[in-house]
């Protein structure tokens, strides 16, 4: 199925990517090439086989329960881009409309 | 004794054990490689030459006060800019990560600075390693020494030129679809994806996670090797790491021997869209490998044609989970925070501004991949394909100890070829994925060069899961049978440095 140029700006949306006008029209004549390379997985994926998400089978992996120190406060602030009264400021996160 | 950084990491460790030359001589000698020869290769994002000599120096004060020094210590390295350094900034070829220090070291760096290993610098990669040819990189392409007009293979780009211009003997990249393989393979240089799990992805800023393995570059199978049983093991800050024995790949690489050995050729990856000098090298490898007593034979993996596709759905639905971390709220660079824009519209405007070309392609193929309605036909089936592919090797395996092909389709091809054109770039891989998907391991060797362009064409070595001791004794076999035809090591040929 092709993808089109609204499908793109729809996936940039769902991406939090804000991108350009110029970069949807670069963009999706590509994403419409790679998807329908790709869907050639559909041609020997037949009912019954097992998926595999991980080249490793291990389950349930606990390591002891031993107390180590953590990083303090502020060496991991020290790399944000904002900081107040040692947390992290963030721009808001509710819209009032 | 030889120029100093002319030395394989073997000869240097030795020579400073036994008190022949100092460790902060050999890394004089390699940062003095690095600005002579810098300005052309460009392998490096960050050189730390102070934190690099003062490794050097503790390894020289350890000796001097008799105690024991490792089988790497004094060697200086490349570390691929995906790992965390404490001490050095870390930026995944992205600038969305701004002048970020890392709050901690990645279980691999601590590693290498326990063994006493001296790192001199961070190395250039595409971003978040995606892509073949470093050209994906935010601080621009490294160059082949081979030929500085083409790409030194990709991701880990920057360290398989900065180990074949001789700028360190040992190098480290990440590997999830022929990451370290297939730039190795276009430097002349050995290049290891070792089984997955093997090493600990701890501090290794993530790109797919069921994919990424970090492992060694180096000039000869032996530094390879050297470096492969320092840098790994069970780690307990990595779920996903093995907790068994690191195989025993020195000494395999020693033994370098392949009598007895049966050896699969994959007739899939021998046919078209193969530049004929490619072929033509990897037929002389069949040929000298049953020369030296294995017995080779054709196994068909049918559905290895199906593994770039599968990847190519995998890879980009597990980064654009992982790369949703890049959020602009906890480090890196934060674009459009004026005070009347949402957290939201930061997030968007930020990650445009600080992510390339690539990185948003995967980010939303992997998106559409995983979107409702689209998840069972995409993601879905390529899972399915991976279980086919895991089975060929499972099949593959019970007929032959090892299978080859040749680890790339073409040679290093020239910068800008492909820039722009996603589907070519993501060929490079081709004979790299299936072992990345399946988690089995991978060691690419040189085995001369192309007559057409005088470059070098790797051979690719497949095992099977913690089976990785086996390719270093076919790889070491390899190597010393070809640099005895020849006379001398393949990279003496690389005139691009001339």
């Amino acid at each position: 199925m092709p993808i089109a140029r609204d499908d793109v700006a729809h996936l940039a949306r769902l991406s939090r990517l804000a991108l350009a006008e110029d970069e949807l029209d670069h963009l999706a004549p590509q994403l419409d090439e790679i998807i329908a390379a790709v869907a050639r997985v559909q041609e020997v994926a037949a009912e019954g086989i097992p998926p595999t998400s991980h080249a490793v089978p291990l389950v349930n992996v606990f390591r002891d329960d031993t107390e180590v120190p953590c990083l303090d406060a502020e060496t991991v602030l020290s790399q944000a881009p904002a900081v107040e009264q040692q947390r992290f400021r963030v721009p808001r996160i509710l819209v009032e409309d | 004794m030889a120029e100093l950084f002319r030395m394989s990491a073997a000869e240097i460790a030795e020579a400073v054990r036994d008190g022949e030359v100092s460790a902060i001589e050999v890394t004089d000698a390699h940062l003095a490689r690095i600005e002579q020869v810098e300005p052309q290769v460009r392998a490096f994002l960050h050189v730390a030459a102070d934190q690099a000599r003062e490794a050097a120096r503790a390894v020289d004060q350890r000796r001097a006060a008799g105690g024991e020094l490792g089988p790497l210590a004094g060697v200086p390295l490349a570390l691929k800019d995906v790992f965390t350094t404490r001490d050095m900034p870390t930026t995944c070829g992205s600038r969305i990560l701004g002048d970020w220090l890392p709050p901690y070291d990645a279980t691999i760096t601590r590693r290498l600075r326990e063994a006493g290993v001296v790192i001199l610098g961070k190395t250039n990669m595409d971003e978040f390693a995606m892509g073949s040819s470093t050209e994906n990189s935010a601080f621009g392409p490294s160059h082949n020494p081979w030929d500085l007009g083409r790409v030194p293979g990709g991701s880990s780009g920057g360290s398989s030129a900065a180990v074949a211009a001789y700028e360190a003997p040992l190098g480290i990249g990440t590997d999830t679809g022929g990451s370290i393989s297939q730039p190795g393979s276009v430097c002349g240089v050995v290049g290891v994806k070792p089984t997955y799990g093997g090493n600990s992805r701890y501090g290794v800023v993530a790109f797919a996670s069921s994919l990424d393995t970090p492992g060694p570059l180096a000039r000869t199978v032996l530094d390879a090797a050297l470096l492969h049983e320092v840098m790994s093991g069970h780690d307990p800050c990595d779920a996903t790491s093995i907790d068994a024995p690191v195989p025993p790949v020195v000494a395999a690489a020693r033994q370098a021997d392949v009598s007895g050995m049966t050896i699969g050729v994959v007739p899939e990856f021998t046919g078209e869209g193969f530049q004929p000098g490619v072929l033509a090298r990897f037929g002389e490898a069949v040929e000298l490998l049953e020369s030296l007593g294995a017995k080779l034979t054709e196994v068909s993996c049918p559905h290895f044609s199906y593994a770039l596709p599968a990847y190519y759905l995998i890879a980009p639905s597990e980064c654009s989970s992982n790369l949703a971390r890049f959020d602009a709220m906890r480090y890196g660079i934060r674009v459009g925070d004026d005070g009347t824009r949402s957290a939201e519209e930061v997030m968007a405007l930020t990650r445009a501004e600080g992510f390339g070309a690539e990185v948003k392609r995967r980010i939303m193929l992997g998106t559409y991949a995983l979107s409702s309605g689209y998840y069972d036909a995409y993601y879905g089936k390529a899972q399915q394909v991976r279980t086919l592919i895991t089975r060929d090797f499972e099949a593959a395996f019970d007929r032959v100890d090892v299978l080859i092909s040749p680890t790339t389709p073409t040679t290093a091809f020239p910068l800008g070829e492909r820039v722009d054109d996603p589907m070519a770039m993501y060929l490079a891989d081709l004979c790299t994925i299936p072992s990345d998907l399946a988690g089995n391991a991978a060691l690419s060797v040189p085995c001369g060069l192309s007559p057409e362009d005088g470059l070098p064409v790797g051979l690719q070595i497949m095992v099977p899961v913690l089976a990785d001791d086996r390719m270093y004794r076919v790889g070491a076999a390899v190597e010393a049978a070809l640099d005895a035809r020849r006379g001398y090591p393949l990279l003496n040929d690389a005139k691009g440095l001339a």
